[in-house]
């Protein structure tokens, strides 16, 4: 390999430097429908699941078929989503929010092509390249953090859990059969990156083990101060330790008081938390972040513990689908998940969807717990 | 020929979701064939050992990347994540294997000569993978060793005038949902308030200043699309403050089954003839609807702009035209203190460039204190929360309202600052003992 300069002189680092330009501007990109029709939309309409058109003041229509993908994509997919994109939509796509790819067109015609063609391409495993879906009352696109596939504090995988979890909930992506949209949402740890706690069902990575102690190493690798003004219990204080007749900065941890939230990890790499056995999966529900209706609320835990069951986790599978299964056929039209459990009862919906209920469930950290028991006689049986 | 055997990735290619091992395999094998033939900056095999290392992560249930270590491109402080494998010498040319944050366009539109050229440079001097986009909204670049940062930034700004995103203790790069270009539900222009105040605040973006991340993110309406409420320190929610633009007629075909029902959102299951009562005018929140004759009404005081009856029929109502945002601060994930939701700031204000009072009244008076205030790794709503709302409003100079409360507290234990109390708190324990024995 030889090295090809861009132009930067690493001698030089501020000659010929560009900095602080911000992002292209947006409307470089608009595809000619979108440029014209801009703050003149009227109406939209969900035409089958996964296409919508929108028509405008003008007249104007634009048609949109919206596919799933991994979010981690190759540059190899992604120039074959430019492809497409080129042959049917003059050569512009947009991404959503939820890591979905949104094609557009001014044709009902050019969108029915546009839909056979993405609906025609498959990985040689035998999965959908770009599955058209993830509109109305079903399950749009999971969302999700990079898990550990790239990052150093997950306590599962990202992509592996959501390709699972999509794989079981596959036809609720291509049809609109819910009582309304649910959304399900992946983060690998309690750094929650990809911020999931508001979400209708909740997948969220965790350690149950205390950090281990690097106490050779500590004081070298971390700022012990910073190591112990991390933890959000006070759990963790300085301490000296004697190996092989050395006197050693280190810290000790009053154990029964971690969280496990790896947040001095993220201070100090001498303090980690993962483990085969003691990480593995919450599962949260009920959570919304739209104000329709109800105002937006966080998602509870449900399952207190799941094991990492890689490559497919089934446990984890197969409780997310009761729960959507279960929600699907109880709960009133426009009827949000968490909605739906706080009109039954939470009682009946530990029953309904065969979940047990355990002490983890009951709230205890800080102020907030007390808000979430319950202060009346009325309660189902 | 596969470099590492996978066989439990192998078991995540079949099922119809689109397979991530199948993809990342793709790019390994157009790297082996460099059918252009490219002299790739970082290891020709980086996708292959990818793979291995994440095989081995499957097969020990924890994961073998190492913290960040400090890495960037000159000047900046944020924009680069460093990523370091724990095993190099098992997958050497992941060994060093850092991201990249690179600023979406607004609203993530997309002309395939612009991407493609994005692409052209992370061929060359990067993985090939990326995340599209990541969780806060930019385009991330997975996967790159340390002398192509400054390369990468290079051919970002002179080839692609484009920037990188932020991380660490910064502004995050913003984020917004598609607003007015494709929706008719936006109340302002989110994609040009975040274009906008990006390029603004670049300064509080790039060089890390601030006691811990601070997001801003846009909706367009209070579906929140973007999710602002939940996830960022400053949030701007779309509304309006006159009548729902109601069309007789078209209510008159919902009724009558003409169109379908919430945008057709509903039309894979028979859930039965539209009722108008029983899908909307019954389950509004406020009870601000009611059908006189075949005439939908909607006092427009009771209503608090959810959306329902919008979404429900949106060939039938509409927004408002008197258009703005409201404002609510203090969003977090869990870490540390527990998750917060934003908590309503200002219920309207008008969200026109140069937005002079969002930026002078809002934005930088809550900087300015949360930089002299906030402890390390404290978000605004934490400190918000241990000092209380009281202090919010203080530094914004907003007064008091019953929008800004829930419900007003519970308890008397009000703090009662001394210039609220007629003639201070200073008393003369001898002039008190005139009348009161000890």
């Amino acid at each position: 390999m030889a090295f090809i300069s861009s132009g930067y002189n690493p001698d030089k680092p501020m000659a010929n430097r560009i900095t602080d330009i911000g992002p292209k501007k947006f409307d470089n990109f608009y595809p000619p429908v979108i440029a014209k029709n801009k703050g003149k939309w009227k109406s939209h309409e969900i035409l089958a699941p996964g296409v919508l058109v929108h028509t405008s003041e003008t007249g104007d229509e634009c048609y949109t078929v919206r596919v799933g993908t991994c979010r981690l994509m190759s540059i190899t997919l992604l120039r074959e989503a430019m492809a497409i994109a080129d042959k049917h939509c003059d050569g512009y796509l947009r991404f959503t929010t939820r890591n979905n790819i949104e094609f557009m067109t001014e044709s009902k015609e050019k969108c029915d092509a546009l839909k056979n063609d993405l609906m025609s391409r498959k990985h040689p495993g035998g999965s959908y390249k770009f599955p058209v879906g993830g509109t109305g009352a079903g399950i749009t696109n999971c969302i999700h953090t990079q898990g550990w596939i790239h990052c150093h504090t997950p306590a599962t995988d990202a992509s592996g859990t959501v390709k699972a979890t999509m794989d079981v909930l596959f036809d609720q992506f291509t049809e609109m059969k819910l009582p309304a949209k649910l959304r399900v949402s992946m983060a690998c740890c309690l750094n929650m990156c990809g911020a999931v706690h508001c979400s209708d069902i909740a997948i969220l990575g965790y350690h149950r083990k205390p950090p281990i102690i690097d106490h050779e190493y500590i004081d070298k690798m971390c700022e012990i101060p910073l190591a112990v003004a991390a933890c959000p219990t006070a759990a963790i204080k300085p301490a000296k330790i004697e190996i092989g007749g050395k006197k050693l900065n280190t810290v000790s941890i009053k154990e029964e008081r971690c969280m496990f939230c790896g947040n001095c990890y993220t201070m100090c790499p001498s303090m980690p938390l993962a483990d085969d056995v003691g990480d593995g999966i919450v599962l949260m529900a009920g959570g919304k972040i739209s104000n329709r209706i109800s105002a937006p609320k966080f998602s509870k835990v449900v399952v207190a513990f799941i094991p990492n069951e890689q490559p497919r986790w089934p446990t984890l599978t197969s409780t997310i689908k009761r729960m959507v299964d279960v929600y699907s056929g109880d709960a009133n039209k426009y009827e949000r998940f968490g909605d739906w459990a706080e009109r039954i009862g939470w009682e009946k919906f530990f029953e309904k969807c065969e979940l047990e209920f355990t002490h983890h469930l009951i709230d205890d950290f800080r102020d907030p717990a007390y808000y979430t028991w319950r202060q009346t006689t009325q309660f189902k049986f | 020929m596969a470099k590492h055997e996978t066989p439990m990735l192998d078991q995540l290619e079949s099922g119809p979701w689109p397979s991530f091992v199948s993809d990342i395999k793709a790019e390994a094998e157009s790297r082996a064939k460099n059918e252009k033939g490219l002299d790739y900056q970082i290891p020709q095999d980086c996708c292959d050992d990818l793979l291995g290392v994440l095989e081995l992560s499957y097969k020990h249930g924890r994961t073998h990347w190492k913290h960040g270590g400090i890495v960037g491109v000159f000047g900046y402080g944020g924009g680069v994540i460093g990523r370091y494998c724990d095993q190099p010498e098992m997958f050497p040319a992941v060994a060093h294997f850092h991201t990249m944050r690179v600023n979406q366009p607004s609203g993530k539109f997309y002309s395939t000569k612009f991407l493609g050229d994005l692409l052209d440079i992370w061929e060359l001097r990067g993985s090939g993978l990326t995340n599209m986009h990541g969780s806060t909204g930019d385009i991330v670049f997975l996967g790159t060793t340390t002398p192509q940062l400054e390369e990468v930034f290079f051919d970002l700004t002179h080839k692609l005038d484009t920037d990188l995103g932020g991380s660490g203790s910064n502004l995050r790069t913003p984020s917004c949902c598609i607003g007015q270009a494709r929706c008719e539900f936006a109340c302002y222009d989110t994609q040009a308030i975040c274009h906008y105040m990006t390029n603004e605040y670049q300064d509080e973006l790039h060089r890390p200043a601030f006691p811990y991340k601070f997001k801003f993110k846009f909706d367009g309406c209070p579906n929140c699309c973007v999710a602002s409420i939940a996830r960022s320190d400053i949030s701007y929610i779309g509304t309006w403050r006159d009548d729902i633009r109601i069309d007789q007629e078209a209510v008159k075909a919902y009724i009558g089954g003409e169109i379908p029902p919430n945008a057709g959102a509903h039309a894979g299951r028979d859930w039965g003839p539209f009722d108008i009562h029983k899908e909307v005018i019954d389950i509004c929140p406020t009870g601000c609807m009611r059908m006189d004759g075949d005439k939908l009404e909607i006092n427009t005081p009771e209503c608090t702009r959810c959306m329902h009856c919008i979404n429900v029929m949106p060939k039938a109502l509409r927004i408002g035209n008197d258009r703005g945002c409201s404002i609510l601060c203090g969003a977090k994930a869990p870490i540390l203190d527990g998750a917060q939701m934003a908590s309503l700031l200002i219920p309207f204000i008008k969200v026109e460039e140069p937005y002079d009072e969002l930026k002078e009244k809002v934005i930088e008076p809550i900087w300015d204190w949360w930089m002299e205030e906030g402890k390390n790794r404290e978000r605004l709503g934490e400190l918000i929360k241990r000092q209380g709302f009281q202090k919010l409003l203080d530094v914004t100079g907003i007064k008091a309202i019953p929008q800004h409360v829930a419900e007003p507290r519970s308890n008397p234990y009000i703090f009662w600052k001394e210039e609220e109390v007629p003639g201070g708190w200073k008393r003369d324990i001898n002039e008190f003992r005139k009348y009161h024995q000890r």
